[in-house]
């Protein structure tokens, strides 16, 4: 047997072969997620129809836009018969879109630099990592510095408002060695009996470096929508905590007021309670008082959010092995220190995309204020906007860019909520 | 020598009221009581004190007196001379419509939208994110008066479809989209329709029927009948049958142009459609992520055992994947069920009269009795939630992981 017998022999390896053409790059991309069978070429095809119905009907509308006339009618003369939007009807009327039509033209600049602000305030709490924890004394010096911006009057409202706080808050951390509760209790008595006494002042410091005042029935617009929203979520968190922790006591009567008030307002759509804002509430209140739309609608608004966090947030304390709360005891912690050190942080983390969602939807909820003639953005649009002989008619941009401003904000939160929750992941995957 | 022990608690002092574990949840729970009693009766005193100040009481004798206002849209029949209490009733009547059709609707949209999002198609995995993303991220309201705004003034008058050569046409000379509404043909029962439709409930029962035996005859024996087929002609033979026996006793009222207006048909408003329509689709962006997230809550493995034993990949999906998924997804959805009906009552922007348009609305307005009428809405709208809840803890309860 030699070597001439055998018929072939490959002594060295073949070159490596270019893949068919429809087995890389795009074409094998386009193969296998677009027309991998006939049904999915079909959906593919119909998908490709509806993008470019889309695009060719919204397209031209978007580039013809006009951006500088100050009427429908000198917009329809620019366009003369095309296709396209009037989107002057946004230039135009910004600032009523942003800050609705009775807040003063000269003042403009506070409530926007209260809003600049508020992204100083947020971002040492948003961000815990990047900001130094020092600047949280910005976070909670902010509520007071915005209400001064956003209403004037005098600086010492605020700053009386913040002093009772502190003082509230240094009798709570004198008398909570002898108990959370004492503490507590405490705590909010002094904050009260200093609020009431510096509240007889009265009129006497009211000319105190004040700001002009404006009204709260004069604020419309977009920031109306934000205010509510951030502050009803910023309320509703603690009342939330503690209505969850209540729900899950063991005192009955405390447990019971919980669940009552809980399911009640989960049971109600939030027009109602806006109703009840609106024309009941000030029979409850005594006769002769009559504080503003505003904050009775603050008021009914952060109890709705404060009844859906607390779901929320009770699913994360029941989420929690029992060993944690073991452990609390075992540790020789009370109550209080057991909830604060080691269940809370853990059921919070547990929370927070619930808690996200219920954010999201507080602040989307903000426009049914329209509905109890309040000027928000969708009712600046609704009525003095499209109501006004100059922009009858020009819904799509109005409507559009409301849409737009909400789902900037909403993305934004939904997506930095995603951002946390992996940035807060402790465990290995 | 003797050991030294604590002496037995002498007395009961006044510090362990607040200070021993034993005492103190009483200690508490009196306080809260008393605080709540305190603001109950507070908040009591003042509504009498201010009722008496405005020669008010608190009264349900409105009910009874004539509404005086008119309706658009009668599920039953109603003047304006009826009582408030009917108004009342038209409006939640109206608004049980508007849930159930927008459930309907969300449920099928969410479904597709959810089962689309997972899809191997590139260009439709992306196109439901879109949709999803930008229904979720913007308020209802916004929606609905965007939707409203097309069914009134981007849609053509009646007058546009006179004439020989119209503006506007029929859709399949049957469906009129004009800006005062939809018009689609309404059937009409004629004389023997109740034997068709009770012929058609019957088939019903005897599909399901052979479902079931089908299905057993399998477990016991494992002999395999065809469902599909064979369940539709079980549906749809007799009772086309029986129609065309009978002599087409149902037949169809078509909309026709009449003076300034359609006549005849069934006339459903833009308001009816807005928010139909607009609850539907955003609803539906937020069950197609409850359906997203139940079947990727399955878990990998179950579809691969699934296949390694054989069965073809609708069978994985309806007998291995779906029966799991389920359970993850209805109780999220029923509750999605109930935010769409409680967001029904932002109806009261497009005015279409619901119980909220109607005995929250127009009521109020006209007697001025707030606490009344706003207190009826929230009994209803709790009740109405209350009792899904229960439907839910029933599902919760019934679907249960029994384990031992």
């Amino acid at each position: 047997m030699n070597r001439d017998q055998l018929s072939f022999v490959r002594h060295d390896m073949l070159p490596e072969a270019e893949p068919p053409v429809t087995e890389k790059g795009i074409v094998k991309w386009l193969r296998e997620n677009l027309f991998s069978s006939v049904s999915n070429t079909v959906l593919t095809l119909a998908a490709i129809w509806a993008v470019y119905y889309l695009v060719s009907a919204s397209g031209p509308w978007l580039i013809n836009g006009v951006w500088d006339t100050s009427s429908l009618s000198q917009c329809r003369e620019v366009l003369q018969g095309q296709v396209g939007g009037c989107f002057s009807v946004l230039t135009e009327r910004w600032n009523q879109l942003l800050f609705g039509f009775k807040y003063p033209t000269h003042l403009y600049w506070r409530p926007a630099l209260a809003f600049v602000l508020l992204f100083v305030a947020l971002a040492p709490v948003l961000f815990s990592k990047i900001f130094p924890r020092k600047m949280l004394v910005l976070t909670g010096l902010y509520p007071f510095i915005a209400f001064y911006l956003i209403w004037g009057g005098t600086i010492l409202t605020p700053i009386f408002a913040l002093l009772g706080i502190v003082l509230g808050f240094l009798v709570y951390r004198k008398l909570i060695y002898q108990s959370a509760a004492m503490g507590l209790l405490g705590g909010v008595a002094t904050a009260f009996v200093f609020w009431i006494l510096t509240g007889m002042l009265g009129d006497t410091v009211a000319g105190v470096l004040a700001l002009e005042p404006v009204a709260s029935r004069d604020m419309g617009g977009f920031m109306l929508n934000l205010m509510l929203g951030v502050v009803c979520v910023s309320l509703s968190l603690p009342l939330g905590i503690l209505l969850a922790l209540g729900r899950q006591s063991t005192m009955p009567i405390i447990k019971v007021i919980c669940v009552v008030f809980i399911e009640f307002i989960r049971g109600v759509p939030l027009i109602t309670l806006l109703f009840v804002a609106n024309v009941v509430l000030a029979y409850f209140l005594p006769p002769g008082t009559n504080f503003d739309l505003i904050l009775r609608v603050i008021i009914m608004i952060t109890m709705f959010a404060s009844a859906y966090i607390a779901e929320v947030i009770r699913g994360g304390l029941a989420a929690l092995p029992r060993g944690q709360y073991e452990a609390g005891d075992s540790l020789g912690l009370d109550y209080a220190q057991s909830m604060q050190f080691i269940i809370l942080p853990q059921a919070l983390k547990i929370s927070i995309p619930g808690i996200v969602n219920v954010a999201v939807g507080l602040f989307k909820d903000t426009t049914l204020v329209s509905v109890i003639s309040m000027f928000d953005l969708v009712g600046m649009v609704r009525g003095p906007i499209l109501a006004s002989t100059a922009w009858n008619g020009v819904y799509w941009e109005l409507f559009g860019f409301s849409a737009l401003l909400f789902f900037v904000v909403c993305y934004g939160i939904s997506q930095y909520s995603q951002w946390l929750e992996r940035q807060l992941q402790t465990d290995h995957h | 020598m003797s050991a030294i022990t604590d002496p037995p608690p002498k007395s009961f002092r006044l510090s362990m009221l607040v200070n021993d574990t034993r005492y103190r949840s009483y200690t508490f729970q009196f306080i809260a009581l008393v605080l709540l009693i305190m603001l109950v009766s507070y908040l009591g005193a003042n509504l009498v004190q201010n009722l008496a100040d405005q020669g008010q009481n608190i009264s349900y004798g409105f009910l009874g007196e004539p509404a005086g206002y008119d309706i658009n849209q009668r599920p039953i029949p109603y003047e304006n001379q009826d009582t408030h209490m009917r108004a009342a009733f038209v409006g939640v009547l109206n608004t049980l419509i508007v849930a159930f059709l927008g459930c309907l609707t969300a449920t099928i949209i969410g479904v597709f939208a959810g089962v689309a999002r997972l899809s191997q198609n590139w260009i439709v995995r992306k196109l439901m994110a879109i949709y999803v993303e930008a229904f979720r991220n913007v308020p209802v309201l916004i929606w609905i008066l965007i939707i409203y705004t097309v069914m009134t003034a981007a849609m053509p008058a009646p007058n546009a479809f006179r004439g020989d050569t119209p503006a506007a046409s029929m859709v399949l000379d049957a469906v009129a989209f004009t800006n005062r509404g939809v018009y689609v043909p309404a059937p009409i029962w004629g004389e023997g329709s109740m034997i068709v439709v009770l012929v058609f409930l019957a088939s019903i029962a005897g599909a399901i029927y052979y479902r079931r035996y089908a299905t057993k005859l399998l477990y016991d024996t494992g002999r395999l009948l065809p469902m599909g087929w064979p369940s539709l002609a079980i549906l749809f033979v007799p009772t086309l049958l029986i129609f065309f026996i009978l002599g087409q006793p149902i037949s169809l009222d078509y909309p026709v142009l009449k003076g300034f207006n359609f006549g005849g048909g069934l006339h459903i408003r833009g308001s009816l459609i807005a928010l139909w329509f607009a609850l539907a689709v955003y609803t539906g962006a937020f069950i197609a992520e409850n359906v997203r997230a139940g079947i990727q809550a399955v878990s990998h493995g179950q579809t691969e055992a699934a296949a390694s034993l054989g069965l073809r990949p609708s069978r994985i999906m309806n007998l291995v994947v779906l029966p799991q998924a389920l359970r993850v997804i209805i109780p999220p959805v029923i509750s999605q069920y109930l935010n769409l009906t409680k967001n029904s009552s932002l109806a009261i922007a497009v005015g279409y009269m619901d119980v909220t348009g109607t005995l929250g609305g127009i009521t109020l307005n006209q007697t001025g009795r707030a606490i009344e009428t706003i207190l009826l809405l929230m009994l209803f709208y709790l009740a109405i939630s209350l009792a899904i809840s229960g439907v839910m803890n029933a599902y919760n309860n019934a679907i249960k992981l029994k384990e031992r």
